[in-house]
C-alpha cells in the first residue's frame, strides 16, 4: 500500500486504539481520581480503607497488551506495513528515575495522569467542575512538557519529540525511525 | 469504592491493552499518552495519528459521560493543587520519557527493564505523595 493510503489507515486505526482505550480507563475507574488516590493511599492499608482494584487494570492490560506485542515481534513489521517504532532500551539513568519519581509526586497530588486527565477533558462537556479539574491539568501538563523540553539538548527537528532519554512510552521512536 | 467488584476493572484494563496491542500490532505505534500528547502539540511528523488517538479518547470521555452519568469526576484536591500536579506531571513524563501507559502498560508488556524501573519509581512517589497529601489536605479517600 501506498505511503499516504498507511499514514491515513494509521490515523483511523490511532482513533479507534484511542476511543477503546479511553473507554479501558473508563471501566476500569481510572477516570474517578477518588479512586486513583485511594489505590495511592497505601495507608489505608492499617486501617481496610485501600482500595487495590486499580493494579487489576494494570495486570489485565498488560494480560492482553503481551501477547499482541509477542506476535508483533514475530512478524518483524506492522500490519499496516513499515517497522515496529519501539524505543530502544537505553540504560536506566538518572533521568529517567527522577523524571518517574516527579511524575509520581504529581499522579499522587492530583489522581490525575495523563490518559484519564484527557478522557475527563471530554466528559467535562457535562459537568462543569469536572472540566475545570481536568483542563487546569492537561493545560498545566503541557506547559510541563515544554519546560522540561527546554531543558533538552537541542535538536534541530522536532526537538520537542525526540527527547534522549525516550523509553518506553515513546512515541518518540516513530520520529526516529522515520 | 464506586466499582463494585473486580470485573470493571480488569475488563477496562484488558479493553485498553487490547486497544495499546491494536496499535502497536497494526500500526507500529506505542500508546504512551504523555508522548502522543507531546508530540501532537510540537511534533513535526506523524502528528495525523496522535490528534486522531488524542480525538478519540477525549470522544470516549464525551460517550462515557452520556452513557454513564458519574464515568468521571473532578480531582477532590483543590484546583490549585492540581494545576501543580499537572506540572509535575508535564515535567516528570518528559524527563522520565513516558506515563502510566508508555511504561506501566507497554512498557512493562514489553518486559522493558527501564519500563520496570520506571514503573516502580512512580508507584513509590504516587504513594508517597497520596499518604502526605491526604494527611494535610483530607477527604481524598
Amino acid at each position: 500500500m501506498s505511503a499516504a493510503v498507511a499514514a491515513r489507515s494509521r490515523t483511523m486505526l490511532g482513533f479507534v486504539a484511542g476511543l477503546l482505550f479511553g473507554a479501558g480507563l473508563i471501566a476500569g475507574g481510572m477516570t474517578l481520581p477518588r479512586n486513583v488516590l485511594a489505590f495511592l493511599d497505601v495507608s489505608g492499608l492499617a486501617d481496610g480503607r485501600w482500595d487495590g482494584r486499580l493494579a487489576l487494570v494494570m495486570g489485565g492490560a498488560i494480560g492482553v497488551f503481551l501477547p499482541l506485542w509477542r506476535l508483533a515481534k514475530r512478524r518483524g513489521s506492522a500490519l499496516l506495513g513499515g517497522p515496529l517504532a519501539v524505543p530502544d532500551e537505553s540504560p536506566i539513568d538518572a533521568r529517567l528515575l527522577g523524571g518517574a519519581a516527579i511524575f509520581g509526586v504529581g499522579w499522587g497530588l492530583g489522581g490525575y495522569c495523563p490518559g484519564p486527565a484527557l478522557v475527563s477533558l471530554g466528559a467535562g462537556l457535562f459537568d462543569p467542575s469536572t472540566l475545570a479539574a481536568a483542563g487546569a491539568f492537561v493545560a498545566a501538563l503541557i506547559v510541563g512538557q515544554r519546560l522540561a523540553a527546554a531543558t533538552e539538548p537541542r535538536i534541530d527537528e522536532g526537538s520537542a519529540t525526540t527527547p534522549p532519554a525516550s523509553s518506553a512510552c515513546a512515541p518518540d521512536a516513530p520520529e526516529s525511525a522515520a | 469504592m464506586e466499582i463494585s467488584g473486580f470485573v470493571a476493572p480488569l475488563l477496562g484494563g484488558a479493553l485498553l491493552g487490547g486497544a495499546a496491542g491494536a496499535l502497536l500490532l497494526g500500526g507500529g505505534r506505542v500508546a504512551g499518552i504523555s508522548g502522543i500528547l507531546a508530540g501532537a502539540i510540537a511534533g513535526a511528523r506523524e502528528r495525523g495519528w496522535r490528534v486522531a488517538f488524542l480525538a478519540g479518547l477525549v470522544l470516549a470521555g464525551v460517550v462515557g459521560a452520556l452513557v454513564a452519568p458519574g464515568a468521571a469526576a473532578a480531582s477532590p484536591r483543590p484546583l490549585g493543587v492540581v494545576v501543580v500536579a499537572g506540572l509535575l506531571v508535564g515535567v516528570g513524563t518528559r524527563l522520565g520519557g513516558g506515563c502510566t501507559s508508555g511504561h506501566g502498560v507497554c512498557g512493562l508488556g514489553r518486559l522493558s527493564a527501564r519500563s520496570l524501573a520506571a514503573t516502580l519509581t512512580f508507584m513509590g512517589t504516587g504513594a508517597a505523595a497520596a499518604v502526605v497529601a491526604s494527611k494535610l489536605l483530607g477527604g481524598a479517600s
